[in-house]
């Protein structure tokens, strides 16, 4: 892994000096991204339909809830559809039938999928690899399970005609327009709290988690604690990314619970790039833009779906954001990138 | 022998079923350097990963200094104050230098500071941005007995510091474990270099079949210097 390196000491800080340099270009970029697309996002409403850009937003905010487990923990959960869909029946309920409003109904969603977090991280954690995601995948149908036969889900119907009860108990929220702004607003803050934790020390101890587990061990890190924690955040923004959803379509179904949902967010965080920022976002707005294109041909969509996938993952092994940001950065001449993906590093002494 | 730091007896660990360590007797004494000199497999690697609780089936008694480590997990261990430098020096390739630098966790007071360390190695101050894995093998020593300093343990454990470095490079790191030394560090060292071993340690402790089979002090080492390098086969 490592080359012996030739340059003399004054060679390095020069080398050092352009690196620093260099570097700007791209954390200019990822905050030049962002604010374009936050203007983006705030006009878009106009000559889209709302509906369908709050619901790629909701997507996008579970994909990266997914993906912060994935791509900076190294945990590959086949279970999240749980905290998405678990929560949105509780915030269904909560708005339903107990009356909360609406922030109070997400925040109750959120809460949940941040308890049953809790309880399905601290079993999984213990095992690694196929074994964790086998064990999230059985947690995961339970709560499916729960979900068909509880009685205050509504069985096969699911909760149907889920009010949209105002936010705060004043601000209106029965129009499209309306809730597409709370939903941007839960992204964005979505986003930002899995930005700051990313690149936070707590951030920096799970990435040397997922590469080398034993050495963080030495180090004095209780890495079981970390994983966990990460877990309970990913779940509960998950639940978030959920509650928001029954905001959307006034709906909570089996579907947001079952496997499949499980299935589809892997799906949307690899085709953008796990470990990285943007990717689960542009992975979910493709997958979601796919089945509202194609809803037409039906039981086709999935065959274009896997099709697309499998084109992905022969042309782009990193994810299409992982890929990009690859070659750019190989384009610039600056080998050092972070954010990627990297080839992890066995850790046997 | 000053007071005694960390003292190992009859310590056992296995890997799964094979027994790779029959019961390790020494001691390091406070502000010693002390090395565990054999053959390859002989256990010495074993012997640090099993002080460090990085073995999970071990018996015996590893105590640092009040304190029994044997039923203690590794990060209760390096809470303690024990620091391990493995072989393969363990730079996580997802973090910046200065990230590595900064990751391991204050486990006591009177650590290095930040500015002391980038005194003994300015190299890591002038390549903080770079990706932790593309430095050179000898900078990435540097950078794993870097960070081990800031965190106020009292005890190093390195393994095979000089593993594939340049002569220069390997005499850098004997000037620098010198130094540590002074700094009041103990050290326990792993080497398979005896010439490196002989110029740094205080005492020598030859492993052979996950045993001690003969020490001897830094006085006595001329004096036998035949049968050390008989035990060591060079």
């Amino acid at each position: 892994m490592s080359q012996s390196n030739p340059h003399s000491a004054g060679e390095l800080s020069h080398l050092a000096d352009e690196e620093s340099e260099h570097r700007t270009p791209l954390l200019a970029d990822l905050r030049l991204w962002a604010v374009i697309g936050i203007a983006f996002l705030l006009i878009a409403p106009h000559f889209i339909y709302p509906v369908m850009i709050a619901k790629v937003l909701c997507f996008a905010l579970f994909a990266a809830a997914f993906n912060l487990l994935l791509g900076f923990a190294g945990l590959l959960s086949f279970g999240h559809a749980a905290f998405f869909g678990f929560s949105a029946y509780v915030t269904g309920y909560c708005l339903q039938t107990l009356g909360f409003t609406a922030e109070l109904g997400i925040l109750a969603g959120t809460a949940t999928g941040a308890l049953l977090g809790l309880l399905i991280g601290a079993l999984a954690i213990r095992r690694q690899g196929i074994y964790f995601a086998m064990i999230t995948l059985a947690l995961s149908q339970m709560v499916y399970f729960v979900c068909l036969q509880a009685p205050f889900t509504g069985g096969e119907d699911g909760l149907q005609g889920v009010p949209r009860r105002p936010l705060f108990g004043v601000v209106d929220m029965t129009s499209n327009i309306n809730v597409y702004y709370l939903v941007l607003a839960i992204f964005c803050f979505g986003i930002f709290i899995i930005y700051r934790t990313v690149h936070s020390p707590f951030g920096q101890v799970l990435k040397s988690i997922r590469e080398n587990e034993d050495r963080a061990i030495s180090l004095g890190y209780d890495a079981d604690r970390y994983k966990l924690l990460a877990f309970v955040l990913s779940a509960a923004l998950a639940g978030l990314a959920g509650s928001t959803k029954v905001m959307i379509f006034q709906l909570a179904s089996l579907t947001d619970v079952q496997w499949q949902m499980s299935g589809e967010v892997v799906l949307m965080a690899v085709l953008g790039g796990i470990g990285t920022m943007l990717g689960p976002i542009l992975g979910a707005t493709i997958i979601i833009t796919l089945q509202n294109e194609l809803a037409q041909i039906g039981s086709l969509t999935t065959i274009v779906q896997g099709a697309v996938f499998v084109v992905c993952v022969l042309l782009f092994r990193r994810g299409i954001v992982g890929e990009l940001s690859h070659r750019w950065n190989r384009w610039r001449g600056r080998s050092d990138e972070t954010t990627g993906e990297e080839p992890r590093t066995a850790s046997k002494g | 022998m000053t007071e005694s730091l960390l003292s190992v007896e009859g310590l056992e660990a296995w890997y799964d079923e094979s027994h790779i360590l029959h019961g390790m007797n020494f001691t390091v004494g406070k502000g010693e350097i002390v090395t565990l000199l054999g053959r390859n497999g002989a256990g010495k690697t074993t012997t640090m990963r099993s002080i460090m609780g990085l073995v999970r089936k071990r018996t015996g008694s590893v105590r640092f200094g009040a304190v029994e480590t044997i039923g203690l997990s590794a990060n209760q261990i390096a809470r303690a104050g024990i620091a391990f430098c493995p072989e393969e020096r363990g730079i996580f390739s997802s973090l910046t230098v200065k990230e590595n630098l900064m990751l391991p966790p204050v486990v006591a007071e009177g650590g290095m500071s930040v500015e002391r360390v980038y005194e003994l190695f300015p190299i890591l101050k002038a390549r903080g941005a770079s990706q932790g894995t593309k430095l050179s093998g000898g900078e990435q020593q540097m950078l794993a007995i870097a960070r081990i300093l800031r965190t106020g343990a009292h005890l190093l454990l390195l393994d095979e510091p000089t593993e594939g470095l340049a002569p220069v490079i390997v005499e850098q790191i004997g000037q620098i474990i010198e130094k540590l030394k002074e700094e009041g560090f103990t050290i326990l060292l792993v080497e398979q270099n005896f010439r490196f071993a002989e110029a740094v340690g205080d005492r020598h402790h030859i492993v052979e079949h996950g045993q001690v089979i003969d020490s001897f002090e830094r006085h006595e080492v001329e004096a036998n210097r035949e049968k050390i390098t008989g035990y060591l086969g060079v």
